[in-house]
């Protein structure tokens, strides 16, 4: 016999099956693309404004992932479902074209990132970069040298003032450039190595930005995969990238861009 | 990765006596606590379980950091932040394996009710030494159980490290961090091994409380 209870709970579970289904459906339904892409943790802040206005010219979305490059690297290998690879150097978007899972010849550059000494602490780091051999602090955060391009150019930095055996002790490693520039405006480490383009928008904190000379450039290239070989909307989004109007985004964030 | 072993070894050595130091005083509370405020701790002690590391290791970034309720503190022995450090870690451990230590130990006075605590003190013991003399030996079943968890939790603790360890080699790069590190830098040998050596342990571990805990079940019947 159906009690008045017993029809409640059918009740009710009909509804929860209709909301499953509708969680479920828009993922299968045909409507503009939506690209997965992995972005190197340094590119953060221009790839969503970017994606932003890609989204707004063309209604396809972007699937932005955040890491270090490294571990993107490794994910591809292992089948990440990526469309697009935005690294934070150019050796890892060749060595996936030369393994087969990069399409040839879709590499180029799209940014040449640039390293900042940075503290949140007005004042700590002079316009010369001394506070790193004079200076008074007890942790200097930088990203993974392995895994990270912007971690391996401070170690560069170090290495070529000279400062790197007395800093050792010293350094603490986010694991993308994301979390070393955490542990710097959190004021956990009072200085850090991150990326030009997460600190030229704020006007906090002293900086000295690194000169070219002390590191490697990082060259940071963009690579179209083999998944997104035939997504129309993924090659938009890479010719989007050598436009104009993106590349003064990309340059917004201090980044040097190809004329 | 040998120094990574070390640490993690010593880690969870550190954090599972400060546990006992910490937890089995604490069951013995919970279990005494006849009112709703006893539940309400034992919901907290077990949260850890439930929550993400994330979540502990975001409250940690601010409790431990420069701006943290703890800063004043830390100035008097001239420390700006626990982050980054061995202390900081076993703090975070501490509180990361606290429902493994205090759960099973919990559990255990509980089956054992309150007539061997209360002939105890019928026969003129003073508290103290009741707990000592009785409820610790009765209870040492989900001690022993406690500890091993309570160690082999904290050996394989990784997102709390993650967040708050800075991955210092020899002060705070773990064993779950190496791993991690070697996977994102393609060193997959040493991954393997370590990862390995991980699941051998865990599986020993788990294994030896799961016999323990046969052991004494037919001991007590």
């Amino acid at each position: 016999m159906l009690t008045a209870k017993s029809v409640a709970r059918r009740r009710f579970t009909a509804w929860l099956s209709a909301f499953a289904l509708a969680a479920i459906l828009p993922l299968n339904a045909a409507r503009a693309a939506s690209i997965p892409v992995a972005v190197a943790a340094n590119f953060t802040a221009p790839a969503k404004e970017l994606a932003a206005n890609f989204q707004l010219a063309t209604g396809n979305t972007l699937v932005l992932s955040f890491g270090a490059s490294g571990a993107f690297f490794t994910q591809i290998g292992q089948g990440a479902p990526f469309e697009i690879f935005l690294s934070a150097d150019s050796a890892r978007p060749k060595k996936l074209v030369e393994s087969g899972l990069g399409v040839g010849g879709s590499e180029f550059t799209y940014a040449t990132g640039k390293l900042v000494l940075w503290s949140a602490t007005p004042g700590l780091v002079d316009s010369q970069g001394k506070v790193l051999s004079d200076g008074k602090f007890a942790h200097l955060a930088i990203a993974a040298p392995k895994s990270a391009p912007y971690g391996e150019a401070a170690i560069e930095t170090m290495k070529a003032l000279n400062v790197y055996d007395q800093l050792q002790s010293r350094i603490v490693v986010g694991e993308s450039i994301n979390q070393a520039y955490q542990f710097t405006a959190s004021g956990s480490a009072e200085l850090g190595f991150v990326a030009y383009s997460q600190v030229i928008k704020s006007k906090k904190g002293s900086e000295w930005l690194v000169p070219q000379n002390l590191y490697k450039p990082i060259t940071q290239d963009a690579v179209l995969l083999k998944t997104g070989e035939n997504d129309p909307a993924a090659q938009a989004f890479l010719a989007y990238l050598k436009t104009p109007a993106a590349l003064k985004i990309i340059r917004s964030y201090g980044y040097v861009t190809a004329p | 990765m040998w120094p990574a072993v070390a640490l993690s070894l010593e880690l969870a050595t550190v954090t599972t006596c400060v546990l006992l130091l910490l937890g089995v005083p604490l069951a013995w509370a919970l279990v005494r606590a006849n009112s709703w405020w006893g539940e309400a701790v034992s919901a907290l002690v077990a949260l850890p379980i439930v929550l993400p590391p994330t979540v502990i290791g975001f409250y940690l970034l601010i409790l431990l950091g420069p701006h943290g309720p703890l800063a004043p503190i830390l100035a008097h022995f001239g420390l700006r932040t626990l982050a980054f450090s061995f202390p900081g870690l076993v703090i975070g451990s501490v509180i990361y394996s606290l429902p493994f230590m205090v759960q099973p130990v919990r559990n255990a006075f509980r089956e054992l009710g309150p007539a061997p605590w209360e002939a105890a003190l019928t026969l003129r013991a003073r508290p103290l030494d009741a707990f000592f003399a009785v409820a610790l030996p009765l209870a040492q079943g989900g001690i022993i159980t406690g500890t091993i968890l309570a160690f082999a939790h904290t050996l394989g603790e990784f997102g709390v490290v993650l967040m708050i360890g800075g991955d210092i080699p020899g002060r705070t790069e773990v064993l779950s961090i190496v791993i991690f590190n070697d996977v994102d830098t393609m060193q997959w040998g040493q991954a393997g091994v370590l990862a390995g050596g991980m699941a051998l342990f865990s599986f020993a571990v788990v294994l030896v409380t799961f016999l323990a805990e046969k052991r004494m079940a037919r001991l007590r019947a």
